[in-house]
């Protein structure tokens, strides 16, 4: 017998899921809409030629394999941090904050979520909004946490309740901790406008709030970093030491290589210092240090001038073709004759969309049409281009007339 | 980390080669792998640690789940096991850390959940060798389940392994009470130069029919240390309690690092599956192998011809990177204090850290501190 028969087997990934249905799908017309990845016009990955370029030095320079130092690659942890919190940045000129590298967004949530498990004392209590990315939950279950909610998104406008989360945040115990996406939400793709950030800031403030900020889209929400990172720099401007994790996996493109960083603001650099090297204690016992690759590229990005100046256009420009999109989808529906409101989907920003299509008609949508999405009528606009959008303005028309 | 005779770290030359042509090709991208990792990684490396002919193999009863280094893999099969094993969410089993062991074992099966966290008997300073029977005896007095973790070859820091003659007595004692083998393998090739040899009490295990874990680092036997390359290795009962044990790996992965970094596992991936780039890749390891085993040899030799009191076959007894010389606080503190030479206070050295050029200082050093200081 076993050690394992009482085992059970894991639920299968929902995403994994669709495009598990959409590779065994014959049809030709046929579109992926739950990939979380970057696609250009073609439908195809997508490799920055600065991130090209980037590696080609790298590999010119003929550097050795040494393990990297427990908290990671000091040139990457430094330039993630600036440009999270602005070269301009009070906190980051005096040093008062620590940044560690993590395994892309996912690691550096957890460790965020780790550290809080073991020195935020005060409460255990996560509030994410409803909904948020599908893997918040077990990641702050498994580190220990209690998740719990506040209202964000409103099905019946397909946009942000404002209302309702000014609401319940007004109602969460202090000292409660707050999950936050600095930009471009994930799943809705819905953010607030800056005079709310300001309402938002104010309320969690005057709650007494731990705020921790997941910023995945830095850059390729609006196409421009400063922009993406406006709430983040407010809430700090406005006093409140929020703790942020940041990915490079979207807006370099560097999924597979797992290139992200986590960041406690601090009272002052000393204070800094003593979180670091708790940080690390939490770290060691994970994974030892953090992989090189995708830090040295985004570090070489970030510290060269030129790769720097070449990443901005090329961020904005996967940014232009998801916006393009949204903008061709919207006006190929009208084209249909679709009657609906299809605002919210050139409202929202970012990789993805909440259609607002029903369970029912997403189902229609795969087996009649051949346009795979998640269940909650979720669509990546990564995954749609010049040559589909037709085909997809014309499916949803039908299901949905 | 390893050193070449001029003191310097070493990128295997089939590694650049395989950089090279990863480089240049232009179908790759950057896209994510799969939560367990990359296919043909995985896959290799579990039948590097097992064997071609593996019969578990055969069976299909092997998993494998990529990891971020030998420390990953040990932290994923760490929580898994405080999941699933001896129950559900039983953080009361014991995990048996040999005395003395890399000090993160003990951090990570405690930060995986484990409470009860106890030593077993491994190394007799006084006779400098393997206390044999201190560690079978802590077997036989061991809670029933209770989790050995055990170092599949060239024991850090000791650089003490049991023989395989010792390997079938404990696997035996560990058959018998129903403990759990959880085999770390950091230095598979590095250790003897054969990548046969080194596995062997891991391969004897599974042939013994023990469901086991094994945790593998590629940072040592490919230098790949800051590419974190690991894998865990699942050797279970039958294809189906594998399968379960996988679909539950990969929830803990998922929130752990969601999916692992994809350079490394390409470069290891890529050599293993090449035959004429395997066998480059072996000649590489045992140039390590050698290079270290020569160092070792060269300063017995030479604290014999000095007659430094004391016996040094110990020195070419252990195995690996490590040796736990015998020297005590007070004799490493005169050899860092006064010759500048750097060890841990246990009397841990790093045999990769000698050269031709320093053999000599060393055992001299060696020689006047444990003749001067008592």
């Amino acid at each position: 017998s076993s050690w394992w028969s009482h085992v059970e087997m894991g639920p299968p990934d929902p995403i994994l899921g669709v495009t598990e249905a959409y590779k065994r799908d014959t049809n030709s017309k046929k579109m992926n809409l739950g990939v979380g990845a970057y696609r250009d016009d073609n439908g195809k990955p997508y490799v920055l030629n600065c991130v090209r370029k980037a590696e080609a030095m790298i590999a010119s320079k003929k550097m050795d394999k040494e393990y990297l130092p427990i908290g990671g690659l000091a040139d990457f942890t430094r330039a993630s941090a600036e440009l999270a919190l602005g070269e301009n940045s009070e906190a980051f000129k005096s040093g008062r904050y620590v940044t560690v590298q993590g395994i892309s967004g996912t690691g550096s949530l957890r460790i965020g979520a780790n550290f809080l498990q073991r020195f935020f004392k005060a409460s255990r209590d996560v509030y994410l909004p409803k909904p948020s990315w599908g893997n918040h939950t077990p990641i702050f279950r498994d580190a220990g946490m209690q998740l719990q909610a506040y209202r964000y998104y409103d099905p019946k406008t397909c946009s942000l309740d404002f209302s309702g989360a000014m609401d319940d945040i007004s109602k969460i115990p202090e000292k409660s901790i707050i999950l936050l996406h600095a930009c471009a939400h994930n799943p809705t793709g819905v953010d607030p406008r800056q005079e709310q950030w300001k309402e938002l800031a104010a309320l969690v403030k005057k709650r007494n709030l731990l705020v921790y900020f997941d910023m995945a889209y830095q850059g390729f929400a609006s196409g421009d970093i400063n922009r993406d990172a406006w709430a983040v720099r407010h809430f700090i401007e406005q006093g409140i030491n929020i703790v942020l994790s940041q990915s490079f996996a979207k807006n370099m493109g560097l999924y597979g290589e797992r290139a992200g960083a986590f960041t406690v603001i601090c009272s002052d650099a000393d204070e800094a210092k003593r979180v670091e090297s708790q940080l690390k204690i939490l770290i060691r016992p994970m994974y030892s240090n953090p992989p090189v690759n995708g830090a040295r590229i985004a570090s070489m990005i970030l510290n060269t001038p030129d790769l720097r100046k070449e990443w901005l256009t090329e961020v904005k420009g996967m940014a232009d073709r998801i916006i393009s999109m949204r903008t061709q989808l919207v006006s190929n529906l009208k084209k249909e004759g679709s009657s609906h409101n299809w605002q919210h989907i050139t409202d929202q920003i970012g990789m993805f969309c909440f259609t607002g299509l029903k369970p029912e008609q997403v189902e229609r949508l795969i087996k009649e049409f051949s346009v795979y999405m998640t269940k909650d009528g979720r669509i990546s606009v990564a995954g749609v281009t010049s040559g589909n959008v037709g085909y997809l303005a014309h499916a949803i028309h039908q299901v949905t007339k | 980390a390893y050193r070449t005779d001029e003191g310097q770290p070493w990128v295997l030359p089939v590694v650049k080669k395989v950089e090279q042509m990863i480089a240049n090709d232009n179908s790759l991208n950057h896209e994510y792998l799969p939560i367990l990792g990359l296919p043909e990684f995985r896959a290799n490396a579990s039948r590097i640690a097992l064997g071609d002919d593996s019969p578990a193999i055969k069976d299909k009863r092997v998993g494998s789940v990529q990891s971020l280094g030998g420390t990953g893999a040990l932290r994923i099969g760490a929580e898994f096991l405080r999941r699933w094993y001896n129950g559900n969410n039983n953080t009361a089993t014991p995990v048996y850390v040999s005395a003395p062991s890399w000090e993160n074992h003990n951090s990570v099966f405690m930060d995986a959940g484990f409470k009860d966290i106890r030593t077993y008997h491994y190394w007799d300073a006084a006779k400098r060798g393997l206390d044999l029977q201190g560690l079978l005896n802590d077997m036989e007095k061991a809670p029933e389940f209770s989790i050995f973790i055990l170092h599949a070859c060239a024991h850090n820091p000791t650089g003490t392994d049991p023989t395989p003659e010792q390997w079938k007595q404990i696997a035996a004692v560990m058959k018998r009470r129903s403990l759990f083998p959880f085999f770390d393998s950091a230095y598979q090739g590095f250790a003897s130069g054969s990548l046969e040899k080194d596995a062997w009490a891991v391969r004897y295990f599974v042939s013994e029919g023990f469901e086991l874990f094994c945790a593998q680092s590629f940072s040592k036997n490919f230098g790949l240390y800051n590419e974190r390359v690991g894998n865990l290795t699942v050797v279970g009962k039958d294809a189906d309690n594998v399968q379960r044990v996988l679909s539950q790996m990969e929830k803990i992965v998922r929130t752990t690092w969601s999916n692992p970094p994809s350079q490394g596992a390409r470069i290891v991936a890529t050599t293993l599956a090449s035959p004429q780039l395997f066998d480059e890749w072996k000649g590489n390891v045992k140039t390590m192998a050698d290079r270290v085993l020569l160092m070792r040899s060269e300063l017995r030799s030479r604290l014999e011809a000095l007659g430094t009191p004391g016996t040094w076959n110990h020195i070419t007894e252990q195995i690996g990177m490590f040796s736990f010389t015998g020297l005590n606080p007070k004799q490493v503190e005169y050899m860092v204090k006064e010759k500048h030479i750097y060890l841990m206070a246990s009397g841990r050295i790093n045999m990769c850290g000698l050269t031709t050029k320093n053999l000599d200082y060393v055992a001299k050093s060696i020689h006047e501190a444990v003749t001067k200081i008592q």
